[in-house]
């Protein structure tokens, strides 16, 4: 990488190199810093000059940090950093891996691990594994040469009941599969050959051509947006297999461009909630679930349903629901916890979604009925209650999404607890 | 950016701490840095925070302290180019062609030259920052950036780094000298790092009790003493409850002159449980607070507030 140290500023070379490394190790933290800030920065500094290191601190910060999430690991590695600049500037140069030598006994800060390995260069940066299926992929090879009827059986073949070879095959069905939405009207207008809308602007500009003979009318109609997708997905124990395919279909909407969402959000939830989007816009399926997988450290373990959807409503709802989006929840409602949170909270996160769509894989038993407690708690706040136990239940989804009358079958297991 | 400031401009941090305090606006530290970056370089100032933090207010205090006229942009869903920088004034431009031809003999030329000038241009918030005001460069707030969407994001990418706006018809507007912006979220979605880039960032965040105090102090002056410091206690204690609005300084403020209105000198139960609607928005938190829950907080905040 190039080094900038060489700019034209009249001050004291020392403090711009010092800077500029300060922002290299902030960029190795993983926050989006390019050279332009860097100079925005050391200009910025000068401005304000030396007086308090608490001035240094915040004019550093307004040029570096973009985010809230940024400023815990902004103010570890400035913690970090000028406490010793020197001092870190050779073990920088040494890439010497004993950052844990430098500071007092105690337990790591959050963010602190982070920004010693972006001061240390990324040394000690193994991940946890994260629990994955019996890994399949180095396993089967699998025929090419499928043929359509082994494709149907497959599709409709329950998730739990799949050999591996199967479920490697549906793996690479699901990277294919469309979920095509209506895209919605929008506020914006756009020209269009007819609308009901008169363009003035177009209309006179087409005239002015003419010689300010107004010959035809131009004329604007509603653009149209593609609505914002947010999965909440149960990681539970008795959901593994059903989240680990619906974590694979999740990838493959969230990276299909074109197929019209405009942004998918995916959250998993067990005991407690982890956000996973970032880890979904990997391009490898299996390095994006293997990154989900280490954020989320309660796969197969027991369910809070309520509580976690509590944590959701007050920390994510208003700033991921906020467009219209769609809500998809993929949990089969077994809940052990108090059933009246659990009743508040959907209802809070129905009244914040566009349209809540439930898919619950125990669905597919034909004497299913909504017994458990969780079950009935949540039915009422939902909009859709559908099957997700297979390819052609998600491949059935898309309907369901676009069309806002559909309900799955809610109404038959509403009927189901009116009469039990 | 090195150019020397238009005189007015603080020089300093504790200049613009002492600026914003003789306008009532109780500023943290790290926030009065952050505004003299943005009068001493010139560049836009992106302010995140909860609701009713004083992201708004900000913009409308530099404005009055330094001045300058303030120009406000609310950002709303489908928000375009026509409403927020420029519209052609259609039915005066039918009026000129009529009045060419009743004339006679319309010279098309002229027409064309004459229908897209600066007679006929509506001026909307944007443009009318980039053009020179009455006490030097306006305030330009572009206020709740995340309600709009992000085709006008990307169309606020040219303002914001280059402080000019282009009409197709008439070419590129320039400011002679750039405006000071302010652009706040609450946000209710992310905004693309591309127009992040440009600006300083800021996030705003509840203040300190001793801040709150002093900012309702200048706020609310009427205020006795304790009775504010009540105020301030209980509501820093409310922020620690899990509720899923926390009330911003706006509310303590607003609800400071509830009480006023009252005729309220101490706090209590019966009074906290009928003027509850000044601090919560949300039935699932008033709920929460209604009956003993509020009595104990009152308690917890008696039991702090004794030894001082």
């Amino acid at each position: 990488m190039a080094t900038y140290a060489d700019l034209a500023l009249p001050d004291d070379g020392k403090l711009s190199r010092n800077i500029l490394w300060f922002a290299r190790a902030l960029r190795k933290a993983g926050l989006p810093i390019g050279p332009g800030r860097v100079i925005d920065a050391i200009t910025a500094v000068q401005a304000v000059g030396f007086t308090e290191r608490r001035d240094f601190y915040w004019t550093l910060h307004a040029c570096f940090v973009s985010r809230p999430e940024h400023r815990a690991v902004f103010a570890q590695v400035f913690r970090l950093y000028w406490r010793d600049p020197r001092y870190m500037e050779q073990m920088m140069s040494l890439m010497l891996p004993a950052i844990r030598g430098v500071q007092e006994e105690r337990r790591a800060e959050a963010a602190e691990k982070r920004a010693a390995e972006a001061l240390l260069d990324g040394a000690n940066r193994d991940l946890p594994q994260a629990p994955e299926a019996p890994s399949d992929d180095d396993q089967v090879e699998i025929d090419a040469s499928a043929t359509m009827a082994r494709e149907e059986r497959l599709k409709t073949l329950d998730f739990e009941q799949m050999s591996v070879a199967e479920i490697a095959a549906a793996k690479r069905m699901l990277a294919k599969l469309q979920l095509p939405v209506r895209p919605l009207p929008s506020r914006r207008q756009v020209p269009a050959l007819t609308g009901r809308a008169i363009d003035p602007r177009a209309t006179l500009r087409a005239a002015l051509r003419q010689g300010g003979e107004i010959t035809s009318l131009a004329h604007r109609r509603p653009a149209t947006r593609w609505p914002n997708l947010v999965v909440l997905c149960d990681i539970s124990g008795s959901m593994s297999q059903y989240s680990r395919m619906v974590l694979h279909f999740l990838h493959a909407v969230a990276n299909r461009k074109g197929q019209g969402w405009a942004r998918v959000h995916g959250f998993t939830f067990g005991t407690r909630l982890t956000n996973i989007t970032r880890h979904l816009r990997q391009r490898d399926v299996d390095a994006a679930l293997r990154a989900a997988g280490a954020e989320a450290q309660d796969w197969s373990g027991g369910t809070r349903i309520g509580a976690c959807l509590h944590n959701f409503n007050r920390d994510w709802s208003r700033r991921v629901l906020g467009q219209g989006a769609v809500v998809l929840l993929i949990t089969d409602g077994l809940d052990r916890d108090d059933s009246g949170q659990l009743a508040r909270e959907m209802e809070r996160l129905h009244l914040s979604a566009r349209r809540l769509i439930w898919l619950n894989p125990l669905l597919r038993w034909e004497g299913f009925a909504p017994r458990a407690t969780g079950i009935r708690a949540m039915m009422p706040h939902v909009d859709a209650f559908r099957a997700g136990h297979s390819i052609a239940s998600l491949e059935s989804l898309a309907a369901a999404i676009s069309d806002p009358a559909d309900a799955g079958e809610k109404a038959r297991m509403l009927a189901l607890l009116a009469g039990s | 950016m090195t150019e020397i400031p238009p005189p007015g401009v603080p020089q300093s941090i504790d200049a613009v701490e002492q600026m914003l305090a003789a306008e009532g606006y109780v500023a943290a530290r790290a926030l009065s840095t952050v505004v003299f970056l943005a009068l001493r370089l010139g560049r836009p100032l992106f302010l995140e925070g909860e609701a009713g933090v004083g992201k708004t207010e900000i913009a409308k205090v530099i404005a009055r302290a330094l001045g300058r006229r303030l120009i406000r942009l609310q950002c709303y869903e489908g928000l375009d180019a026509a409403s927020a920088v420029a519209e052609w004034n259609f039915a005066a431009q039918m009026v000129a062609i009529r009045t060419a031809e009743a004339a006679g003999g319309a010279d098309r030329d002229l027409l064309k030259t004459e229908l897209f000038t600066e007679d006929f241009l509506i001026e909307r918030p944007l443009l009318a920052a980039m053009r020179p005001q009455p006490g030097g460069p306006p305030v330009l707030l572009i206020d709740e950036l995340d309600r709009t969407d992000e085709p006008f994001e990307a169309y606020l990418l040219e303002a914001l780094s280059d402080f000019q706006v282009t009409i197709p018809e008439l070419g590129t507007v320039r400011a002679p000298s750039p405006p000071i912006v302010i652009l706040t979220s609450n946000r209710t979605r992310e905004v693309h790092d591309a127009l992040k880039r440009r600006c300083l960032y800021h996030w705003v965040d509840y203040p300190t009790a001793e801040r709150e105090q002093q900012i309702l102090t200048a706020r609310c002056p009427e205020a006795q003493e304790a009775l504010s410091r009540e105020i301030v206690a209980f509501v820093q204690k409310l922020r620690t409850e899990d509720l899923f609005k926390k009330p911003g300084v706006a509310e303590t403020i607003d609800w400071a002159k509830c009480l006023l209105a009252l005729d309220v000198i101490s706090l209590t139960p019966e009074v906290i449980a009928d003027t509850l609607g000044a601090i919560l928005k949300y039935q699932d938190d008033i709920q929460k607070l209604q009956g003993s829950a509020a009595k104990r907080l009152l308690d917890d905040i008696r039991k702090d507030l004794a030894p001082a």
